[in-house]
């Protein structure tokens, strides 16, 4: 992406700048599609992976980012997580939230609440921007639903029969996962910067993260974790638990959609045969056609 | 057409009411008695359609306006609070944004059946100038809609559309800032794409009552263009018969609308709109909805600023002089063999401007851009010069005759009815 000053922008953008800007964005990389459990017509969010996807995210995503747009008590809502309402609250008490002014004008900080959104690492932007190079980790909160590439043509007109829309979950997941280190010959990386395959352009300034047995999940009965602690793993989890964040009521949505469309569909069906009835005969009752 | 009133009032109230305020006999006489021909195809439901996709917009908007907030700092957040915390916000939010896709799909049908239908012709020309007017409302409307998420696309999408107007000469520069409240797209811009996006709908609204009200002073056409002759013979009543095939239509598309709400409800949007607005940030693509991608693409076609600011808007004002264009006295283009293929032509013309405006502005889309700009504007052209010398079919006598297949302009015109009335043949 190319930064223009505003005013050259607003004036010179229709035919000057789409091709300069179109170059700038660089060749992609396809993501691989992953099978996700909230896909499909009657998708639902797995609720264990949500509750890893969490944890990966706030033992390593959250040291740079926020998700401003997402409150603790979220995390207990059904849909979601469904972590108790109890370890919400327990969970909330761990940080020290900003509040105030109190009765003498003062800011104090207090122990967090359900009800507090989840606090950002950085307190502005530039504070973020200095403690990372320069570059701004952006806010996590939509992001799985920010995200895209091109499909193309004819791709885009089987996806509406298909219902692929994961185009941000596979580029996340795969984004995560797709650092070169060392990078291809004849890449040179300046300082904080690094390679990434799928990332437009391919240089990025967020390091590689994720690495295997980083973050410890829940053990099974046998005292092994339940599913394999590995940097793959910690990817797909964290996606999935980022697109349950972008689109929180993902589940009522098809559930509704579903009796909606059985509805419609019945509804119709009736329409169609009173339609019929209605079109047989004319007033004088002589035949329509 | 619309001819002598048969409301009979049956109690002492209605007749009280009656020699007061006629209110109910005005409903009687438009929505139960007023006489529709017999032939009419499912390409005539979507006037109903559209109906009922200005008032679904308009009460989802209300709604969602309880809990927006049009501020630069805000918007953004306001709108995800209404997907996150308002109790099925985002069902009210995904049936208002896909709900505009869908108004323009509907609208697009219902002027495409216009054009083949030859529905602009005498005595039509004010009913049809009037569908102009409220496209062009749609269009305001719907942009201004696009803006107030206050996304990237919206934010970006402002910025080119805007600034377009800067391209004519003298005042342009004015114009712009008066749009914009000040000397970029800013909380000013947000406030008044605001204001205007609510008080728009209600500008289309009035104007579709003076459409409904021209089209039943002058009746609906049909898929013959042949004008009712014998009422008895030639039309049923609204009610029962429009009104339960409306009805019907409109579940259907309602399957599809709801379809892409609860399925794939972004699959019309952009992503980038995802991301809050940065005046520091130029997207990649600056792509407008889809809807607006034909026009887009000819304004792109023309190397001049300022010239395909005009192209783009000829594009639309040209459809207001249909009427004084298309030189045919033939209504109906199942009758006109030549003009017929010019209206597919003319389809795949419209489809491939709306897939070149996607594409990015360089090379070999530009000049295929600008080769079917030009055919765009050939169509109209076209359509003048057929007029003057095809030969149309025989036209069936009467709506009567043509449903009921006593022909007697030859095998010819049959065959046109039948491919014309299709879809009514099944239903």
């Amino acid at each position: 992406m190319s930064t223009l000053s505003f005013r050259s922008a607003a004036f010179g953008l229709l035919l000057a700048a789409l091709p300069l800007t179109a170059q700038a964005a660089g060749e992609r990389v396809i993501p691989p599609e992953l099978s996700w459990s909230f896909s499909g017509p009657f998708g639902k969010f797995d609720r264990a992976q949500l509750q890893r996807g969490y944890k990966v995210y706030k033992e390593v995503c959250a040291n740079c980012h926020s998700a401003s747009l997402l409150k603790f008590r979220n995390l207990s809502q059904p849909g979601g997580p469904e972590f108790s309402a109890g370890q919400v609250t327990a969970l909330a008490a761990t940080y020290q939230i900003k509040d105030g002014p109190n009765d003498a004008g003062e800011m104090f900080e207090r122990p967090g609440r359900a009800a507090d959104a989840f606090p950002a690492p950085f307190p502005n932007e530039q504070a973020a921007r200095a403690a990372n190079g320069g570059a701004y980790p952006p806010d996590l909160s939509v992001l799985a639903k920010a995200r895209t590439y091109e499909r193309g043509f004819p791709r885009f007109v089987f996806d509406i029969f298909t219902q692929y829309q994961e185009q941000g979950p596979d580029y996340i997941a795969a984004l995560l996962t797709g650092y070169k280190d060392p990078p291809p010959e004849g890449v040179t990386l300046l300082p904080g910067q690094y390679y990434n395959t799928y990332m437009p352009g391919h240089l990025i300034a967020m390091p590689n993260v994720l690495n295997d047995g980083q973050v410890e999940f829940p053990k099974g009965p046998d005292g092994q974790p339940q599913v394999p602690e590995t940097a793959q793993q910690y990817a797909k989890d964290v996606t999935a638990f980022l697109m349950w964040a972008a689109e929180p009521h993902l589940e009522a949505r098809k559930r509704i959609g579903l009796q909606v469309m059985l509805f419609l569909l019945i509804f119709g069906g009736l329409l169609y045969y009173t339609k019929k009835k209605v079109w047989s005969r004319m007033p004088d009752g002589t035949p329509v056609h | 057409m619309s001819g002598h009133s048969s409301y009979v009032p049956k109690t002492g109230f209605e007749r009280w009411l009656d020699a007061r305020l006629p209110i109910i006999r005005l409903a009687h006489d438009s929505a139960v008695s007023y006489p529709v021909p017999r032939n009419l195809n499912y390409f005539w439901t979507f006037g109903g359609i559209l109906m009922f996709m200005l008032v679904a917009q308009i009460v989802t908007g209300i709604i969602l306006v309880m809990h927006y907030t049009p501020h630069a700092t805000m918007a953004f957040n306001s709108v995800e609070h209404i997907m996150r915390d308002v109790n099925y916000g985002w069902l009210l939010r995904y049936l208002h944004s896909n709900g505009a896709s869908m108004f323009f799909l509907a609208v697009y049908i219902h002027i495409f059946r216009g054009l083949y239908y030859g529905s602009y012709k005498a005595p039509r020309e004010v009913l049809w100038i009037l569908g102009v007017v409220i496209l062009l409302l749609m269009m305001a409307t719907a942009f201004m809609g696009y803006v107030l998420p206050w996304g990237q696309m919206s934010f970006w999408g402002a910025t080119v559309i805007t600034s377009l107007f800067s391209a004519l000469p003298i005042v342009g520069e004015t114009i712009v800032t008066f749009l914009w409240g000040g000397f970029s797209v800013d909380n000013p811009t947000l406030n008044r794409f605001f204001s205007l996006h609510y008080l728009l709908p209600f500008m289309i609204f009035g104007v579709v009552i003076l459409h409904v009200w021209a089209l039943h002073h002058v009746g609906q056409n049909n898929p013959t263009g042949v004008e009712v002759k014998n009422v008895a013979k030639d039309t049923v009543p609204f009610t029962p018969y429009a009104t339960v095939k409306d009805l019907f239509a409109m579940v259907c598309f309602i399957f599809v609308f709801a379809y892409f709400v609860f399925y794939t409800p972004n699959f019309m949007g952009h992503a980038d709109n995802y991301i809050p607005a940065n005046p520091a940030v130029t997207p990649a693509h600056i792509v407008p909805e889809w809807y607006f991608l034909p026009f887009y693409a000819i304004l792109r076609a023309v190397p001049d600023k300022l010239g395909g600011v005009i192209a783009m808007g000829a594009a639309i004002v040209v459809l207001a002089f249909l009427p004084w264009i298309d030189s045919s006295k033939v209504k109906s283009m199942s009758y006109r063999p030549i003009a017929r293929q010019l209206f597919w032509a003319f389809v795949v013309v419209c489809i491939g401007l709306g897939w070149l405006g996607a594409m990015p502005a360089e090379g070999g889309y530009v000049i295929a851009s600008q080769i079917f700009t030009v055919l765009y504007f050939g169509y109209f052209v076209a359509l003048f010069v057929v007029g003057l010398f095809e030969r149309p079919k025989a036209l069936p006598n009467s709506i009567a005759d043509s449903v009921l297949g006593t022909l007697q302009g030859g095998s010819g015109a049959r065959m046109g009815t039948a491919v014309a009335a299709e879809p009514n043949a099944k239903g």
